[in-house]
């Protein structure tokens, strides 16, 4: 038996789960518009402006919930800095819910002088849209990076979660800017490349996935139980594969179940859903009655 | 002036301090927990109404944010007239390498001067990345407070030099406390005893400064497998998969974004106008 099985869980649930959402597609957007307005061109404009607009409006959100989520949300700043030695900063490189405090901070702020600036070709804006791009996909990422390090079963079993996350973040990200940005008009050039970013996340994400699922080795057994048939049904099936066949079969894609960008949502949705809470559903080792 | 380092600060100003539990002698009477409860002024429970388990003596069933001891009990029966009951007083490890101490984002975990480890109530925001980091389930929020709590080694009696509240409450002295080059003398000395009295499946859990962890300041004599008690045979600090984990992550971030820059030079060569 693994010893993460021997821990106990941090009920990290109904803010979590939305915020690991958000920040990926949060992210995920803010780098595919960085590209953009580094190799891009003019027609590219209205999804630049849109993927800061996400990414900024994400960010936010992405605060509001970790806010949320803590025991006592007005000691928020103590992630940040140090309340019994102050102004001194709070900072632990070798603890990803440390440096991902400061990086979403970061991140934030680079989403909202991107998305002041979005009508500008100047260095300086190019410079913050390179360093908030970077700073994106880092937040897409981290966040499952953040669950290896921990001793939970599943997280930490396997360190395949944040490159998992991270690939979540792209096709996510890229699924939200053709929704978001159709209606503002973005050119058709930029709509097609988004969705071949879109198509190439998803099979990478697939190819993580297996990863992800291997590496466990003997704890993947977890996945014979509702969780299981929710990663298959809900994230293999509706999130990746079926958008898949309609990326591959455009004159198929239309609304609802038939709409890619959609099903990716949802697929991204559910991936975080499965995997924090089939691990929050395991509860420490029983040992009394007998139940050795 | 609190000083943030990964593990093991500053050398302690006192020798290491902490406990030796011989669950050989534990007799479940839960004196500890109730002395811990007393004296950290821990609320109870569903408004002090007893909830029975349903499947076994032990009603607190495990440790969290308002039980900082708790007796397990480990009930092997096979039959009415075939077992035995293992008992074990469990309470936070107190290790030399600490996961929850590594991972804590505020600070608020800190080591003592005793070589404790103990959480600032008045510092943590409750984000329970301790409690996902502890190899052995320890931590755990108390909604009173709305913070991470666990036990603190009386870090509030070890300072006017008395003894923590669930020793001084032990009636068999299962729970002993003192410097940890001491117990561990004590504890080999125990262990010597039981083998050669025939308890073959005597073994000392935690006490070995070279094992995981770099040893813990609160460690057990068994007389099972660890995992019957309900501890990890090898726990581990969760920083273990930082690494692999952030270089898979960068590993992909870059075959991601080289995917779509080609998709993106694709694309305008695709809709550049075709020359003759």
């Amino acid at each position: 038996m693994s010893d993460t099985f021997f821990t106990a869980s941090p009920h990290w649930t109904w803010f979590i789960i939305p915020y690991f959402f958000v920040g990926g597609i949060a992210g995920g957007a803010f780098f595919l518009a960085a590209l953009l307005q580094w190799f891009g061109r003019p027609e590219d404009r209205p999804v630049i402006r849109t993927g800061y607009g996400i990414a900024f409006w994400g960010a936010v959100l992405s605060g509001i919930l970790l806010t949320f989520d803590l025991g006592r949300p007005f000691r928020f700043w103590h992630m940040l800095i140090q309340s019994e030695n102050f102004p001194h900063l709070m900072f632990k490189s070798w603890s990803p819910i440390s440096f991902g405090s400061w990086a979403i901070l970061l991140f934030a702020a680079c989403a909202f002088v991107s998305w002041y600036m979005s009508q500008e070709a100047t260095v300086l804006a190019k410079l913050v849209a390179a360093v908030g791009g970077l700073l994106g996909f880092f937040v897409a990422g981290y966040t499952g990076v953040l669950l290896s390090v921990t001793n939970r079963p599943i997280w930490a079993d396997s360190p395949w979660l944040g490159a998992l996350f991270l690939a979540s973040g792209a096709s996510t990200g890229a699924a939200a800017l053709v929704l978001f940005s159709r209606s503002r008009g973005a050119a058709e050039t930029s709509l097609r490349w988004l969705s071949s970013v879109d198509t190439q996340a998803l099979v990478i994400e697939l190819i993580l996935l297996v990863l992800f699922v291997v590496s466990l080795g003997s704890v993947a057994k977890v996945w014979v139980s509702f969780w299981g048939l929710l990663l298959l049904v809900g994230v293999v099936w509706t999130g990746i594969l079926w958008p898949l066949l309609l990326h591959f079969k455009p004159a198929g894609a239309g609304t609802g179940f038939r709409n890619p960008a959609l099903m990716v949502l949802l697929g991204g949705f559910l991936l975080r859903v499965t995997v924090l809470l089939a691990s929050n559903s395991i509860a420490v080792h029983h040992v009394a009655a007998g139940g050795n | 002036m609190v000083t943030i380092t990964r593990n093991r600060p500053a050398a302690a100003a006192t020798e290491a301090m902490g406990f030796f539990t011989d669950t050989t002698i534990c007799i479940g009477c839960k004196a500890c927990e109730v002395a811990c409860k007393s004296w950290n002024q821990l609320p109870a429970t569903h408004g002090g109404v007893t909830e029975m388990s349903g499947d076994s003596y032990d009603n607190t069933r495990k440790l969290d944010g308002l039980h900082w001891r708790h007796v397990k009990f480990i009930e092997q029966f096979d039959g009415p007239y075939n077992g035995r009951w293992l008992m074990m007083s469990d309470v936070c490890k107190h290790c030399v390498q600490a996961g929850c101490l590594e991972v804590c984002p505020t600070g608020a975990i800190i080591r003592t001067e005793f070589d404790t480890v103990v959480i600032q109530s008045d510092v943590c925001n409750g984000c329970r990345a301790c409690i996902a980091a502890c190899p052995f389930g320890v931590i755990d929020m108390n909604p009173a407070a709305g913070t991470a709590q666990k036990c603190t080694l009386c870090y509030d009696r070890m300072q006017v030099g008395l003894e923590p509240a669930c020793a001084k409450a032990c009636p068999t002295d299962s729970i002993q406390f003192g410097p940890i080059s001491e117990l561990r003398e004590r504890a080999n000395k125990r262990l010597t005893q039981l083998q050669s009295q025939g308890e073959k499946r005597a073994r000392l859990y935690g006490d070995d400064p070279n094992g995981p962890l770099g040893g813990l300041n609160s460690f057990y004599l068994l007389v099972d497998e660890p995992e019957v008690y309900g501890l990890p045979k090898e726990p581990k600090l969760p920083s273990r998969n930082l690494k692999r984990a952030g270089a898979f992550s960068a590993a992909t971030g870059a075959v991601l974004g080289l995917l779509a820059l080609v998709g993106l030079r694709k694309n305008r060569m695709d809709s550049m106008p075709r020359g003759n």
